[in-house]
């Protein structure tokens, strides 16, 4: 049995949210530069050299990628061999707190009936996950709402098929239009059940800007759904072009023989995501 | 100001708030750079705003003839103006925009598209809309010169601030002519295939 002190994951929640809204991890900035390197609209590169630009003062200058620092997501895989010594819950909430403090981060957490903000952009939503051996991992994705609030989720009748879900998939990324800042990343949870589907498609989100399915047909699910989206041409902020999407990701999970649950959460090109293992 | 990007060279200078010539010649597609005054408020700010009018009280700015951008900056760090300061989507304001278009509020900025309701309040009330780079919160902060808190400091990110900005890009949305840069290029896109 391993321990680890709680102090120490709350430093570590800390470090993360402050670097997650100022540095883009390689996959985002790479998708980023080689959709300005294809892109055939003027307007849409032109945007796209800007996103560019925007990493880099953001990183050098230490101001945030965008200013929707985010509700903070957390996934933890807890090493069931691990032993954490004080409050795991406690530790990752003042994690939070202290990085939307210490790095000038955006508080964006609110009552959703009275609108009172709650002042620390907690509480952050916690998911946590059993896993072998004796260490945590600790992913931070901070989530901003012009992507979030153009999420779906659909329990389609089994009869709908792949045709059904790929119609729904194309229609929800379509009637998004310019909200969720595009080029979006589409996260797509197939399968599992009502909340289940909801959070396969966030997972889905955490898998690296472009990296294929470990399944075939899914893999050539996602390159298909990516390519008509690609080919309804809103573009970049809607500006036209080739890029509405940089990728579309599906996981996807057994479900009742009634029911075709499809989650569908986008993601903004701003996609700020980090990780650490202790 | 030493720019980033190539992006730049090519807008069309123009002075906020807009004249109503400037207004009137901004066309649906043009790429804009606001250099001025102009106002910030979201979903708390407009709420507050829309408060104040049912109880028959003045707001605590006029908004005639000025540009309302959508936005909900970060902090600033310390001996800064602004943290980032990107829009915000825009169809959250719509059920509000006819009744500040109605006091004058000649142009509004955010991301996305607009309501049906709020392009016929534009075209009637002579208002333009526009769209700023979403996600580039960190490279707007650098065109904000100045940021004042004008009103409802307690909301925090959704206070209504007044923002001196300099070579602000944007993208006309909305023009007086009812044309619709989204809708454009929509259609233009359907057409080529």
């Amino acid at each position: 049995m391993r321990e680890i002190n709680s102090s120490e994951i709350r430093q570590a929640v800390r470090d993360l949210a402050i670097a997650a809204a100022h540095d883009l991890e390689p996959d985002i900035l790479e998708a980023l530069l080689a959709a300005r390197d294809r892109e055939t609209g003027e307007l849409a590169g032109n945007i796209l050299e800007v996103l560019v630009a925007n990493a880099n003062i953001a990183s050098r200058d230490r101001i945030p990628v965008c200013q929707d620092t985010g509700t903070g997501i957390l996934f933890l895989e807890l090493g069931q061999e691990v032993h954490i010594r004080g409050d795991l819950q406690e530790a990752l909430q003042e994690g939070v707190r202290l990085g939307y403090e210490e790095g000038y981060l955006r508080k964006s957490v609110c009552d959703p009936l009275t609108r009172k903000n709650t002042g620390t952009n907690t509480p952050a939503v916690v998911h946590i996950e059993l896993a072998p051996g004796d260490r945590i991992t600790i992913r931070f994705l901070p989530k901003g709402c012009g992507s979030e609030n153009m999420s779906s989720l659909v329990m389609l009748p089994p009869a709908a098929g792949t045709e059904g879900v790929v119609r729904h998939v194309i229609d929800r990324v379509l009637a998004a239009g310019s909200n969720p800042c595009p080029p979006m990343i589409v996260g797509v949870g197939l399968g599992g059940s009502f909340e289940k589907a909801a959070l396969l498609a966030k997972k889905a989100l955490l898998r690296p800007v472009g990296e294929k399915s470990g399944r075939e047909d899914v893999a050539v699910l996602e390159e298909r759904l990516l390519r008509e989206i690609n080919d309804q041409g809103q573009g970049v902020h809607g500006f036209g072009g080739i890029t509405t999407a940089l990728a579309v990701h599906m996981e996807v999970f057994p479900c009742h023989i009634a029911s075709l649950p499809v989650g569908i959460n986008i993601q903004c090109h701003a996609h700020r995501h980090k990780e650490i293992v202790l | 100001m030493k720019t980033e990007s190539a992006f730049f060279e090519n807008l069309l200078e123009v002075a906020l708030p807009f004249t109503p010539e400037v207004l009137a010649s901004l066309k649906a597609g043009q790429l804009v750079s606001l250099s001025g005054t102009l106002y910030t408020g979201r979903d708390q700010t407009h709420r507050r705003l829309c408060a104040l009018l049912d109880e028959g009280k003045d707001l605590p700015v006029d908004l005639a003839g000025q540009l309302l951008y959508y936005v909900g900056p970060s902090p600033a760090r310390p001996g800064r103006v602004i943290g980032a300061a990107g829009p915000t989507t825009s169809y959250r304001m719509d059920s509000y925009t006819p009744r500040l278009l109605a006091l004058g509020l000649a142009a509004t900025m955010g991301k996305g598209a607009r309501c049906a309701e709020v392009r016929q309040a534009m075209l009637e009330h002579g208002a333009v809309y526009l769209a700023a780079i979403g996600g580039a919160g960190a490279f707007l902060s650098k065109c904000i010169k100045k940021a004042e808190l004008v009103a409802f400091a307690d909301a925090g990110p959704e206070a209504l601030f007044r923002f001196e900005v300099e070579k602000f890009p944007a993208v006309v949305i909305n023009d007086l002519e009812g044309r619709d840069y989204y809708a454009l290029v929509a259609a233009a896109s359907r057409c080529g295939k």
